[in-house]
Protein backbone atom coordinates (compact mmCIF):
# COMPACT_ATOMS: atom_id res chain seq x y z
CA UNK A 1 0.00 0.00 0.00
CA UNK A 2 1.49 3.29 -1.11
CA UNK A 3 0.68 5.73 1.61
CA UNK A 4 2.98 8.63 0.95
CA UNK A 5 1.69 12.15 0.89
CA UNK A 6 1.89 12.32 -2.91
CA UNK A 7 -0.87 9.75 -3.25
CA UNK A 8 -3.25 12.31 -1.79
CA UNK A 9 -2.13 15.10 -4.10
CA UNK A 10 -5.19 14.94 -6.38
CA UNK A 11 -7.38 15.82 -3.39
CA UNK A 12 -5.14 18.65 -2.21
CA UNK A 13 -7.64 21.49 -2.94
CA UNK A 14 -10.38 19.73 -0.97
CA UNK A 15 -8.07 19.08 1.98
CA UNK A 16 -7.00 22.70 1.97
CA UNK A 17 -10.61 23.84 1.88
CA UNK A 18 -11.49 21.54 4.77
CA UNK A 19 -8.60 22.90 6.80
CA UNK A 20 -9.55 26.49 6.09
CA UNK A 21 -13.16 25.71 6.84
CA UNK A 22 -12.24 24.43 10.29
CA UNK A 23 -10.23 27.58 10.82
CA UNK A 24 -13.15 29.81 9.80
CA UNK A 25 -15.43 27.82 12.06
CA UNK A 26 -13.26 28.43 15.11
CA UNK A 27 -12.31 32.02 14.30
CA UNK A 28 -15.93 33.01 13.73
CA UNK A 29 -16.82 31.92 17.26
CA UNK A 30 -14.71 34.71 18.70
CA UNK A 31 -16.03 37.44 16.43
CA UNK A 32 -18.82 39.87 17.07
CA UNK A 33 -21.26 41.45 14.64
CA UNK A 34 -18.82 44.33 14.15
CA UNK A 35 -15.83 42.15 13.26
CA UNK A 36 -17.75 39.63 11.16
CA UNK A 37 -16.07 40.89 8.00
CA UNK A 38 -13.08 38.79 9.07
CA UNK A 39 -15.19 35.67 8.41
CA UNK A 40 -16.15 37.09 5.04
CA UNK A 41 -12.58 37.80 4.06
CA UNK A 42 -11.32 34.47 5.38
CA UNK A 43 -14.01 32.64 3.40
CA UNK A 44 -13.06 34.45 0.22
CA UNK A 45 -9.39 33.71 0.90
CA UNK A 46 -10.15 30.01 1.43
CA UNK A 47 -11.97 29.85 -1.87
CA UNK A 48 -9.24 31.79 -3.65
CA UNK A 49 -6.60 29.49 -2.17
CA UNK A 50 -8.54 26.44 -3.26
CA UNK A 51 -8.91 27.99 -6.71
CA UNK A 52 -5.17 28.44 -6.93
CA UNK A 53 -4.52 24.87 -5.80
CA UNK A 54 -6.91 23.49 -8.44
CA UNK A 55 -5.24 25.62 -11.08
CA UNK A 56 -1.80 24.59 -9.89
CA UNK A 57 -2.67 20.91 -9.99
CA UNK A 58 -4.53 21.10 -13.32
CA UNK A 59 -4.03 17.58 -14.62
CA UNK A 60 -3.25 16.57 -18.19
CA UNK A 61 -4.17 12.97 -17.57
CA UNK A 62 -6.62 11.63 -15.01
CA UNK A 63 -5.02 11.06 -11.61
CA UNK A 64 -6.58 8.67 -9.12
CA UNK A 65 -6.39 8.85 -5.35
CA UNK A 66 -7.82 7.00 -2.36
CA UNK A 67 -7.68 3.61 -4.10
CA UNK A 68 -9.55 4.71 -7.17
CA UNK A 69 -12.43 6.39 -5.40
CA UNK A 70 -11.24 9.89 -6.25
CA UNK A 71 -10.27 11.25 -9.63
CA UNK A 72 -8.74 14.49 -10.74
CA UNK A 73 -9.16 14.85 -14.49
CA UNK A 74 -9.45 17.94 -16.70
CA UNK A 75 -13.26 17.91 -16.49
CA UNK A 76 -13.19 17.85 -12.69
CA UNK A 77 -10.61 20.63 -12.58
CA UNK A 78 -12.52 22.85 -15.01
CA UNK A 79 -15.79 22.36 -13.15
CA UNK A 80 -14.10 23.07 -9.84
CA UNK A 81 -12.58 26.30 -11.12
CA UNK A 82 -15.97 27.57 -12.22
CA UNK A 83 -17.68 26.34 -9.04
CA UNK A 84 -15.17 28.21 -6.90
CA UNK A 85 -15.46 31.34 -9.03
CA UNK A 86 -19.25 31.19 -8.81
CA UNK A 87 -19.19 30.77 -5.04
CA UNK A 88 -16.83 33.72 -4.64
CA UNK A 89 -19.17 35.82 -6.75
CA UNK A 90 -22.11 34.65 -4.62
CA UNK A 91 -20.35 35.76 -1.44
CA UNK A 92 -19.62 39.22 -2.80
CA UNK A 93 -23.14 39.68 -4.21
CA UNK A 94 -24.91 38.58 -1.07
CA UNK A 95 -22.89 40.50 1.54
CA UNK A 96 -25.13 43.56 1.76
CA UNK A 97 -28.32 41.55 1.38
CA UNK A 98 -27.65 39.21 4.28
CA UNK A 99 -26.51 42.11 6.45
CA UNK A 100 -29.86 43.82 5.96
CA UNK A 101 -31.80 40.66 6.73
CA UNK A 102 -30.24 39.46 9.94
CA UNK A 103 -28.44 36.61 8.20
CA UNK A 104 -24.98 38.12 8.59
CA UNK A 105 -23.77 35.24 10.68
CA UNK A 106 -20.81 32.93 10.49
CA UNK A 107 -23.16 30.07 9.68
CA UNK A 108 -24.03 31.49 6.27
CA UNK A 109 -20.39 31.47 5.25
CA UNK A 110 -19.72 28.10 6.84
CA UNK A 111 -22.64 26.46 5.08
CA UNK A 112 -21.50 27.94 1.78
CA UNK A 113 -18.02 26.55 2.36
CA UNK A 114 -19.34 23.13 3.39
CA UNK A 115 -21.56 23.02 0.31
CA UNK A 116 -18.58 24.02 -1.83
CA UNK A 117 -16.55 21.19 -0.37
CA UNK A 118 -19.39 18.82 -1.23
CA UNK A 119 -19.45 20.11 -4.79
CA UNK A 120 -15.72 19.62 -5.20
CA UNK A 121 -16.00 16.05 -3.91
CA UNK A 122 -18.89 15.41 -6.29
CA UNK A 123 -16.92 16.71 -9.25
CA UNK A 124 -14.09 14.31 -8.47
CA UNK A 125 -16.12 11.28 -7.44
CA UNK A 126 -15.03 8.03 -8.96
CA UNK A 127 -17.15 5.55 -7.03
CA UNK A 128 -20.83 5.62 -6.22
CA UNK A 129 -20.03 6.08 -2.53
CA UNK A 130 -17.97 9.19 -3.17
CA UNK A 131 -20.82 10.55 -5.29
CA UNK A 132 -23.21 10.01 -2.43
CA UNK A 133 -20.90 11.55 0.13
CA UNK A 134 -20.36 14.68 -1.92
CA UNK A 135 -24.03 14.96 -2.72
CA UNK A 136 -25.15 14.73 0.89
CA UNK A 137 -22.56 17.24 2.07
CA UNK A 138 -23.89 19.62 -0.59
CA UNK A 139 -27.59 18.94 -0.06
CA UNK A 140 -27.61 19.07 3.74
CA UNK A 141 -25.79 22.40 3.68
CA UNK A 142 -28.30 23.76 1.17
CA UNK A 143 -31.33 22.64 3.19
CA UNK A 144 -29.92 24.48 6.18
CA UNK A 145 -29.14 27.56 4.11
CA UNK A 146 -32.72 27.80 2.85
CA UNK A 147 -33.91 27.62 6.46
CA UNK A 148 -31.44 30.23 7.65
CA UNK A 149 -34.18 32.84 8.14
CA UNK A 150 -36.17 30.57 10.35
CA UNK A 151 -38.67 33.23 11.47
CA UNK A 152 -39.67 33.77 7.85
CA UNK A 153 -42.71 31.67 6.90
CA UNK A 154 -41.87 31.41 3.20
CA UNK A 155 -38.30 30.37 3.85
CA UNK A 156 -39.30 27.73 6.42
CA UNK A 157 -41.88 26.30 4.05
CA UNK A 158 -39.39 26.22 1.21
CA UNK A 159 -36.81 24.53 3.43
CA UNK A 160 -39.30 21.91 4.57
CA UNK A 161 -40.34 21.09 0.99
CA UNK A 162 -36.78 21.04 -0.17
CA UNK A 163 -35.71 18.77 2.65
CA UNK A 164 -38.54 16.25 2.35
CA UNK A 165 -38.32 16.01 -1.44
CA UNK A 166 -34.54 16.05 -1.38
CA UNK A 167 -34.40 13.24 1.15
CA UNK A 168 -36.75 11.23 -1.08
CA UNK A 169 -34.56 11.83 -4.10
CA UNK A 170 -31.47 10.79 -2.13
CA UNK A 171 -33.25 7.62 -1.07
CA UNK A 172 -34.15 6.86 -4.69
CA UNK A 173 -30.58 7.48 -5.76
CA UNK A 174 -29.26 5.24 -3.03
CA UNK A 175 -31.71 2.49 -3.95
CA UNK A 176 -30.61 2.74 -7.57
CA UNK A 177 -26.97 2.57 -6.51
CA UNK A 178 -27.61 -0.58 -4.48
CA UNK A 179 -29.31 -2.22 -7.47
CA UNK A 180 -26.47 -1.28 -9.79
CA UNK A 181 -24.01 -2.60 -7.25
CA UNK A 182 -26.02 -5.80 -7.09
CA UNK A 183 -26.00 -6.18 -10.86
CA UNK A 184 -22.39 -5.25 -11.56
CA UNK A 185 -20.70 -6.18 -8.28
CA UNK A 186 -18.70 -2.96 -8.16
CA UNK A 187 -19.00 0.63 -7.00
CA UNK A 188 -15.96 1.77 -8.94
CA UNK A 189 -16.72 3.66 -12.15
CA UNK A 190 -13.58 2.28 -13.80
CA UNK A 191 -14.87 -1.29 -13.49
CA UNK A 192 -18.59 -0.64 -13.69
CA UNK A 193 -18.89 -0.10 -17.44
CA UNK A 194 -17.06 -3.33 -18.19
CA UNK A 195 -19.19 -5.31 -15.75
CA UNK A 196 -22.36 -3.74 -17.09
CA UNK A 197 -21.45 -4.52 -20.68
CA UNK A 198 -21.21 -8.23 -19.78
CA UNK A 199 -24.78 -8.30 -18.53
CA UNK A 200 -27.53 -9.51 -20.86
CA UNK A 201 -29.25 -6.61 -22.62
CA UNK A 202 -32.21 -5.28 -20.66
CA UNK A 203 -31.11 -6.93 -17.46
CA UNK A 204 -33.99 -5.99 -15.17
CA UNK A 205 -31.93 -5.27 -12.05
CA UNK A 206 -29.65 -2.99 -14.00
CA UNK A 207 -32.58 -1.25 -15.65
CA UNK A 208 -34.17 -0.53 -12.30
CA UNK A 209 -30.86 0.70 -10.95
CA UNK A 210 -30.42 3.08 -13.86
CA UNK A 211 -33.94 4.46 -13.56
CA UNK A 212 -33.76 5.03 -9.83
CA UNK A 213 -30.39 6.73 -10.12
CA UNK A 214 -31.69 8.90 -12.95
CA UNK A 215 -34.60 9.97 -10.77
CA UNK A 216 -32.17 11.07 -8.08
CA UNK A 217 -29.92 12.94 -10.51
CA UNK A 218 -32.87 14.55 -12.30
CA UNK A 219 -34.18 15.81 -8.99
CA UNK A 220 -30.88 17.45 -8.16
CA UNK A 221 -30.74 19.01 -11.62
CA UNK A 222 -34.38 20.08 -11.41
CA UNK A 223 -35.45 18.37 -14.65
CA UNK A 224 -39.15 17.79 -15.36
CA UNK A 225 -40.95 15.73 -13.98
CA UNK A 226 -38.77 16.07 -10.85
CA UNK A 227 -38.80 19.86 -10.87
CA UNK A 228 -41.60 20.61 -8.38
CA UNK A 229 -39.25 21.87 -5.71
CA UNK A 230 -37.42 24.35 -7.93
CA UNK A 231 -39.91 27.27 -8.13
CA UNK A 232 -41.00 26.98 -4.50
CA UNK A 233 -37.48 26.79 -3.14
CA UNK A 234 -36.15 29.55 -5.39
CA UNK A 235 -39.09 31.73 -4.44
CA UNK A 236 -39.15 31.01 -0.71
CA UNK A 237 -35.43 31.04 0.00
CA UNK A 238 -33.69 34.34 0.76
CA UNK A 239 -32.44 35.69 -2.58
CA UNK A 240 -28.81 35.34 -1.53
CA UNK A 241 -29.43 31.61 -0.99
CA UNK A 242 -31.38 31.32 -4.25
CA UNK A 243 -28.42 32.88 -6.00
CA UNK A 244 -26.22 30.19 -4.52
CA UNK A 245 -28.57 27.24 -5.20
CA UNK A 246 -29.11 28.27 -8.80
CA UNK A 247 -25.43 28.61 -9.63
CA UNK A 248 -22.58 26.36 -8.56
CA UNK A 249 -24.69 23.34 -7.47
CA UNK A 250 -25.95 23.05 -11.06
CA UNK A 251 -22.35 22.43 -12.09
CA UNK A 252 -22.13 19.80 -9.36
CA UNK A 253 -25.34 18.14 -10.53
CA UNK A 254 -23.98 18.12 -14.06
CA UNK A 255 -20.78 16.55 -12.74
CA UNK A 256 -22.86 13.89 -10.98
CA UNK A 257 -24.73 13.11 -14.19
CA UNK A 258 -21.48 12.83 -16.14
CA UNK A 259 -19.70 10.75 -13.53
CA UNK A 260 -22.45 8.19 -13.02
CA UNK A 261 -23.86 7.90 -16.51
CA UNK A 262 -20.85 8.60 -18.72
CA UNK A 263 -17.84 7.51 -16.65
CA UNK A 264 -19.71 4.66 -14.99
CA UNK A 265 -22.47 3.54 -17.30
CA UNK A 266 -21.35 5.01 -20.62
CA UNK A 267 -21.57 1.56 -22.21
CA UNK A 268 -25.29 1.43 -21.46
CA UNK A 269 -25.92 4.68 -23.29
CA UNK A 270 -28.76 3.07 -25.27
CA UNK A 271 -30.63 2.28 -22.10
CA UNK A 272 -30.60 5.73 -20.52
CA UNK A 273 -30.81 7.84 -23.64
CA UNK A 274 -34.57 7.34 -24.03
CA UNK A 275 -35.35 8.58 -20.54
CA UNK A 276 -33.13 11.62 -20.97
CA UNK A 277 -34.87 12.48 -24.26
CA UNK A 278 -38.24 12.53 -22.50
CA UNK A 279 -36.85 14.57 -19.60
CA UNK A 280 -35.15 17.08 -21.89
CA UNK A 281 -38.27 17.55 -24.01
CA UNK A 282 -40.51 18.00 -20.96
CA UNK A 283 -38.00 20.30 -19.26
CA UNK A 284 -37.58 22.87 -21.99
CA UNK A 285 -41.24 22.53 -22.94
CA UNK A 286 -42.82 22.94 -19.55
CA UNK A 287 -40.14 25.30 -18.21
CA UNK A 288 -40.57 27.79 -21.03
CA UNK A 289 -44.36 27.62 -21.13
CA UNK A 290 -44.94 28.00 -17.40
CA UNK A 291 -42.35 30.77 -17.07
CA UNK A 292 -44.62 32.96 -19.22
CA UNK A 293 -47.33 32.90 -16.56
CA UNK A 294 -45.07 34.05 -13.71
CA UNK A 295 -45.27 37.47 -12.12
CA UNK A 296 -42.44 36.88 -9.70
CA UNK A 297 -38.97 37.30 -11.07
CA UNK A 298 -37.48 34.57 -8.89
CA UNK A 299 -40.13 32.09 -9.99
CA UNK A 300 -39.69 33.09 -13.58
CA UNK A 301 -35.95 32.55 -13.36
CA UNK A 302 -36.65 29.20 -11.66
CA UNK A 303 -38.75 28.01 -14.59
CA UNK A 304 -36.23 29.43 -16.98
CA UNK A 305 -33.62 27.40 -15.09
CA UNK A 306 -35.70 24.26 -15.61
CA UNK A 307 -35.79 24.92 -19.33
CA UNK A 308 -32.04 25.50 -19.38
CA UNK A 309 -31.57 22.12 -17.73
CA UNK A 310 -33.57 20.62 -20.61
CA UNK A 311 -31.09 22.11 -23.06
CA UNK A 312 -28.20 20.88 -20.96
CA UNK A 313 -29.56 17.32 -21.11
CA UNK A 314 -29.70 17.62 -24.88
CA UNK A 315 -25.92 17.44 -25.10
CA UNK A 316 -25.51 14.62 -22.59
CA UNK A 317 -28.13 12.39 -24.20
CA UNK A 318 -26.40 12.58 -27.57
CA UNK A 319 -23.72 10.34 -26.08
CA UNK A 320 -20.81 11.78 -28.05
CA UNK A 321 -17.83 13.61 -26.65
CA UNK A 322 -18.91 16.69 -28.62
CA UNK A 323 -22.26 16.46 -26.87
CA UNK A 324 -20.66 16.17 -23.43
CA UNK A 325 -18.43 19.15 -24.17
CA UNK A 326 -21.46 21.13 -25.36
CA UNK A 327 -23.32 20.31 -22.15
CA UNK A 328 -20.34 21.28 -20.04
CA UNK A 329 -20.21 24.56 -21.95
CA UNK A 330 -23.94 25.01 -21.42
CA UNK A 331 -23.68 24.35 -17.68
CA UNK A 332 -20.93 26.95 -17.28
CA UNK A 333 -22.85 29.44 -19.41
CA UNK A 334 -26.01 28.92 -17.42
CA UNK A 335 -24.18 29.54 -14.17
CA UNK A 336 -22.73 32.81 -15.47
CA UNK A 337 -26.16 34.02 -16.61
CA UNK A 338 -27.96 32.85 -13.51
CA UNK A 339 -25.48 34.65 -11.28
CA UNK A 340 -26.20 37.82 -13.23
CA UNK A 341 -29.97 37.39 -13.13
CA UNK A 342 -30.27 36.79 -9.40
CA UNK A 343 -27.48 39.29 -8.75
CA UNK A 344 -29.71 41.91 -10.33
CA UNK A 345 -32.45 41.17 -7.78
CA UNK A 346 -29.90 41.60 -5.00
CA UNK A 347 -28.77 44.88 -6.53
CA UNK A 348 -32.28 46.30 -6.64
CA UNK A 349 -33.24 45.03 -3.17
CA UNK A 350 -32.68 47.09 -0.09
CA UNK A 351 -33.47 46.76 3.61
CA UNK A 352 -37.10 45.73 3.94
CA UNK A 353 -37.70 45.56 0.19
CA UNK A 354 -37.34 42.55 -2.11
CA UNK A 355 -37.11 43.48 -5.75
CA UNK A 356 -38.38 40.08 -6.78
CA UNK A 357 -41.50 41.04 -8.73
CA UNK A 358 -41.46 41.64 -12.43
CA UNK A 359 -43.10 45.01 -11.77
CA UNK A 360 -40.08 46.07 -9.72
CA UNK A 361 -38.11 46.14 -12.95
CA UNK A 362 -40.48 48.63 -14.53
CA UNK A 363 -38.70 51.64 -15.88
CA UNK A 364 -35.30 50.50 -14.70
CA UNK A 365 -33.88 52.46 -17.61
CA UNK A 366 -35.03 55.71 -16.00
CA UNK A 367 -33.56 54.80 -12.67
CA UNK A 368 -30.28 53.34 -13.84
CA UNK A 369 -29.57 53.13 -17.57
CA UNK A 370 -26.36 51.21 -16.98
CA UNK A 371 -27.93 48.34 -15.05
CA UNK A 372 -30.90 48.26 -17.40
CA UNK A 373 -28.37 47.67 -20.16
CA UNK A 374 -26.66 44.96 -18.11
CA UNK A 375 -29.98 43.23 -17.43
CA UNK A 376 -30.90 43.48 -21.09
CA UNK A 377 -27.71 41.71 -22.08
CA UNK A 378 -28.35 38.98 -19.54
CA UNK A 379 -31.90 38.48 -20.78
CA UNK A 380 -30.80 38.41 -24.43
CA UNK A 381 -28.20 35.86 -23.50
CA UNK A 382 -30.70 33.66 -21.63
CA UNK A 383 -33.08 33.89 -24.57
CA UNK A 384 -30.29 32.77 -26.86
CA UNK A 385 -29.93 35.84 -29.05
CA UNK A 386 -26.65 36.08 -30.94
CA UNK A 387 -23.95 37.18 -30.32
CA UNK A 388 -24.44 36.72 -26.58
CA UNK A 389 -23.01 33.76 -24.68
CA UNK A 390 -26.32 31.90 -24.32
CA UNK A 391 -26.71 31.68 -28.09
CA UNK A 392 -23.46 29.76 -28.57
CA UNK A 393 -24.31 27.37 -25.76
CA UNK A 394 -27.72 26.63 -27.28
CA UNK A 395 -26.14 26.25 -30.69
CA UNK A 396 -23.58 23.76 -29.35
CA UNK A 397 -26.12 21.48 -27.66
CA UNK A 398 -28.52 21.60 -30.61
CA UNK A 399 -25.68 20.75 -32.96
CA UNK A 400 -24.83 17.79 -30.74
CA UNK A 401 -28.43 16.55 -30.95
CA UNK A 402 -28.52 16.98 -34.71
CA UNK A 403 -25.17 15.21 -34.94
CA UNK A 404 -26.68 11.97 -33.65
CA UNK A 405 -29.77 12.22 -35.82
CA UNK A 406 -32.21 13.58 -33.24
CA UNK A 407 -33.38 16.28 -35.62
CA UNK A 408 -36.97 16.32 -34.33
CA UNK A 409 -35.72 16.93 -30.80
CA UNK A 410 -33.46 19.73 -32.02
CA UNK A 411 -36.42 21.35 -33.80
CA UNK A 412 -38.51 21.08 -30.63
CA UNK A 413 -35.68 22.73 -28.70
CA UNK A 414 -35.52 25.61 -31.16
CA UNK A 415 -39.31 26.08 -31.10
CA UNK A 416 -39.42 26.19 -27.33
CA UNK A 417 -36.49 28.53 -27.12
CA UNK A 418 -38.46 30.90 -29.37
CA UNK A 419 -41.43 30.52 -26.99
CA UNK A 420 -39.05 31.26 -24.12
CA UNK A 421 -37.80 34.43 -25.80
CA UNK A 422 -41.19 35.98 -25.05
CA UNK A 423 -40.75 36.26 -21.30
CA UNK A 424 -37.17 37.41 -21.52
CA UNK A 425 -38.15 40.12 -23.95
CA UNK A 426 -41.05 41.11 -21.71
CA UNK A 427 -38.51 42.04 -19.04
CA UNK A 428 -36.70 44.24 -21.52
CA UNK A 429 -40.01 45.86 -22.42
CA UNK A 430 -40.75 46.47 -18.72
CA UNK A 431 -37.36 48.06 -18.20
CA UNK A 432 -37.38 50.34 -21.21
CA UNK A 433 -40.99 51.17 -22.07
CA UNK A 434 -42.82 51.23 -18.74
CA UNK A 435 -42.91 53.95 -16.11
CA UNK A 436 -41.12 53.16 -12.85
CA UNK A 437 -43.35 52.48 -9.84
CA UNK A 438 -40.88 53.95 -7.41
CA UNK A 439 -38.03 56.36 -7.92
CA UNK A 440 -36.02 55.14 -4.95
CA UNK A 441 -32.33 55.28 -5.79
CA UNK A 442 -30.50 51.98 -6.12
CA UNK A 443 -28.57 51.56 -2.91
CA UNK A 444 -25.90 48.97 -3.20
CA UNK A 445 -22.25 48.69 -2.45
CA UNK A 446 -19.59 49.41 -5.02
CA UNK A 447 -18.20 45.88 -5.05
CA UNK A 448 -21.60 44.46 -5.99
CA UNK A 449 -22.02 47.04 -8.76
CA UNK A 450 -18.58 46.43 -10.21
CA UNK A 451 -18.76 42.65 -10.05
CA UNK A 452 -22.28 42.52 -11.47
CA UNK A 453 -21.20 44.73 -14.35
CA UNK A 454 -18.22 42.46 -14.95
CA UNK A 455 -20.53 39.45 -14.76
CA UNK A 456 -22.86 40.88 -17.38
CA UNK A 457 -20.03 42.07 -19.60
CA UNK A 458 -18.59 38.53 -19.43
CA UNK A 459 -21.78 37.36 -21.13
CA UNK A 460 -20.99 39.70 -24.01
CA UNK A 461 -17.25 39.12 -23.99
CA UNK A 462 -17.49 35.34 -23.93
CA UNK A 463 -20.25 35.61 -26.54
CA UNK A 464 -18.09 37.59 -28.93
CA UNK A 465 -15.23 35.14 -28.55
CA UNK A 466 -17.05 31.86 -28.00
CA UNK A 467 -14.42 29.49 -29.33
CA UNK A 468 -11.91 29.77 -26.46
CA UNK A 469 -14.23 28.53 -23.69
CA UNK A 470 -15.75 25.91 -25.98
CA UNK A 471 -12.26 24.68 -26.88
CA UNK A 472 -11.37 24.38 -23.20
CA UNK A 473 -14.57 22.40 -22.60
CA UNK A 474 -13.84 20.08 -25.53
CA UNK A 475 -10.28 19.54 -24.37
CA UNK A 476 -11.36 18.71 -20.85
CA UNK A 477 -13.83 16.06 -21.99
CA UNK A 478 -11.07 14.46 -24.05
CA UNK B 1 -36.88 1.68 -27.22
CA UNK B 2 -39.64 2.39 -24.73
CA UNK B 3 -40.62 -1.28 -24.53
CA UNK B 4 -37.36 -1.84 -22.65
CA UNK B 5 -38.97 -0.17 -19.68
CA UNK B 6 -41.95 -2.55 -19.67
CA UNK B 7 -40.66 -4.49 -16.62
CA UNK B 8 -40.56 -1.21 -14.70
CA UNK B 9 -44.16 -0.46 -15.62
CA UNK B 10 -45.21 -3.97 -14.63
CA UNK B 11 -43.36 -3.55 -11.34
CA UNK B 12 -45.15 -0.29 -10.63
CA UNK B 13 -48.55 -1.71 -11.54
CA UNK B 14 -48.03 -4.80 -9.40
CA UNK B 15 -46.64 -2.68 -6.57
CA UNK B 16 -49.62 -0.36 -6.49
CA UNK B 17 -52.05 -3.18 -7.27
CA UNK B 18 -50.76 -5.33 -4.43
CA UNK B 19 -51.06 -2.49 -1.94
CA UNK B 20 -54.57 -1.65 -3.09
CA UNK B 21 -55.53 -5.33 -3.14
CA UNK B 22 -54.47 -5.92 0.45
CA UNK B 23 -56.30 -2.85 1.69
CA UNK B 24 -59.40 -3.77 -0.28
CA UNK B 25 -59.26 -7.29 1.14
CA UNK B 26 -59.24 -6.01 4.69
CA UNK B 27 -62.00 -3.62 3.84
CA UNK B 28 -64.23 -6.29 2.28
CA UNK B 29 -63.56 -9.33 4.44
CA UNK B 30 -63.07 -7.71 7.85
CA UNK B 31 -66.18 -7.64 10.06
CA UNK B 32 -67.22 -4.10 11.00
CA UNK B 33 -69.47 -3.76 14.02
CA UNK B 34 -68.65 -0.36 15.45
CA UNK B 35 -70.11 0.86 18.71
CA UNK B 36 -69.36 3.95 20.71
CA UNK B 37 -66.89 2.17 23.01
CA UNK B 38 -64.82 0.87 20.11
CA UNK B 39 -64.66 4.22 18.40
CA UNK B 40 -63.71 6.26 21.45
CA UNK B 41 -60.02 7.07 21.92
CA UNK B 42 -58.22 5.28 24.73
CA UNK B 43 -54.73 4.87 26.07
CA UNK B 44 -53.73 1.35 27.27
CA UNK B 45 -57.40 0.59 27.89
CA UNK B 46 -58.05 3.77 29.88
CA UNK B 47 -59.54 7.09 28.93
CA UNK B 48 -56.93 9.24 27.20
CA UNK B 49 -54.82 11.06 29.84
CA UNK B 50 -53.62 13.98 27.79
CA UNK B 51 -53.24 15.32 24.27
CA UNK B 52 -51.00 13.01 22.29
CA UNK B 53 -49.47 15.93 20.39
CA UNK B 54 -47.54 17.26 23.33
CA UNK B 55 -44.62 19.60 22.86
CA UNK B 56 -41.15 18.19 23.22
CA UNK B 57 -38.26 20.38 24.19
CA UNK B 58 -36.06 20.77 21.12
CA UNK B 59 -33.00 20.61 23.34
CA UNK B 60 -33.47 16.86 23.71
CA UNK B 61 -32.82 16.46 19.99
CA UNK B 62 -29.74 18.62 20.20
CA UNK B 63 -28.32 16.54 23.03
CA UNK B 64 -29.19 13.33 21.20
CA UNK B 65 -27.48 14.48 18.01
CA UNK B 66 -24.37 15.58 19.87
CA UNK B 67 -24.35 12.28 21.69
CA UNK B 68 -24.50 10.32 18.41
CA UNK B 69 -21.46 12.12 17.03
CA UNK B 70 -19.27 11.38 20.00
CA UNK B 71 -20.66 7.89 20.34
CA UNK B 72 -19.65 7.10 16.78
CA UNK B 73 -16.20 8.44 17.48
CA UNK B 74 -15.78 5.64 20.03
CA UNK B 75 -16.96 3.12 17.45
CA UNK B 76 -14.06 4.25 15.28
CA UNK B 77 -11.55 4.36 18.11
CA UNK B 78 -11.99 0.77 19.30
CA UNK B 79 -11.09 -1.07 16.06
CA UNK B 80 -8.36 1.50 15.47
CA UNK B 81 -6.81 0.77 18.84
CA UNK B 82 -6.84 -2.98 18.16
CA UNK B 83 -4.92 -2.72 14.88
CA UNK B 84 -2.77 0.30 15.75
CA UNK B 85 0.44 -1.80 15.64
CA UNK B 86 -0.22 -2.94 12.08
CA UNK B 87 -1.25 0.39 10.60
CA UNK B 88 1.62 2.21 12.28
CA UNK B 89 2.36 5.89 11.96
CA UNK B 90 -0.03 6.40 9.05
CA UNK B 91 -2.98 5.12 11.02
CA UNK B 92 -1.98 7.20 14.01
CA UNK B 93 -1.78 10.42 12.00
CA UNK B 94 -5.07 9.66 10.24
CA UNK B 95 -6.81 9.26 13.57
CA UNK B 96 -5.23 12.44 14.93
CA UNK B 97 -6.62 14.35 11.94
CA UNK B 98 -10.03 12.80 12.48
CA UNK B 99 -10.01 13.71 16.15
CA UNK B 100 -8.77 17.21 15.38
CA UNK B 101 -11.79 17.73 13.12
CA UNK B 102 -14.05 16.47 15.88
CA UNK B 103 -12.42 18.84 18.35
CA UNK B 104 -13.18 21.73 16.01
CA UNK B 105 -16.82 20.71 16.09
CA UNK B 106 -16.65 20.34 19.85
CA UNK B 107 -15.24 23.83 20.30
CA UNK B 108 -18.05 25.14 18.10
CA UNK B 109 -20.84 23.50 20.07
CA UNK B 110 -19.30 24.46 23.39
CA UNK B 111 -18.88 28.10 22.46
CA UNK B 112 -22.37 28.23 20.97
CA UNK B 113 -23.75 27.04 24.30
CA UNK B 114 -25.22 23.80 22.97
CA UNK B 115 -23.98 21.96 26.05
CA UNK B 116 -25.76 24.26 28.49
CA UNK B 117 -29.21 23.22 29.53
CA UNK B 118 -30.35 26.55 30.92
Amino acid sequence: MDLTLTSFAPAMPEMFLLGMLSLVLVVDLFLTERTRHITYILSLLSLAGTFWLVLDGYPRLPELAFHGSYINDPMAALLKLFMLLAVMVVLVYSKEYIKQRDMYKGEFYLLVLFATLGMLVLASAHTLLTVYMGLELLSLSMYAMVALRRDNVDASEAAMKYFVLGAMASAMLLYGMSLVYGATGTLDFALMGEAAAKLPTNDVTMLFGIIFMLVGVAFKLGAVPFHMWVPDVYHGAPTAVTLFISSAPKLAAFAMLMRIFVDGLGELHQQWQGILIVMALLSFGLGNLVAIAQTNLKRMLAYSGISHIGFLLLGVLSGTSEGYAASLYYAITYVVMSLGGFGMILLLSRAGFEADKLDDLKGLNDRSPWFALMMMMLMFSMAGVPPFLGFWAKLAVIQAAVGVGLVWLAIAAVVFSVVGAFYYLRIIKLMYFDKPESDAPIESSADLRILLSANSLAVVGLGLFPSSLLAICSASIG
Amino acid sequence: MLENYLPVLIFLVIGFGFGAFMMALGFILGPRRPDSEKLSPYECGFEAFEDSRMKFDVRFYLVAILFIIFDLEIAFLFPWAVVLREIGMFGFVAMVIFLALLVVGFIYEWKKGALQWE
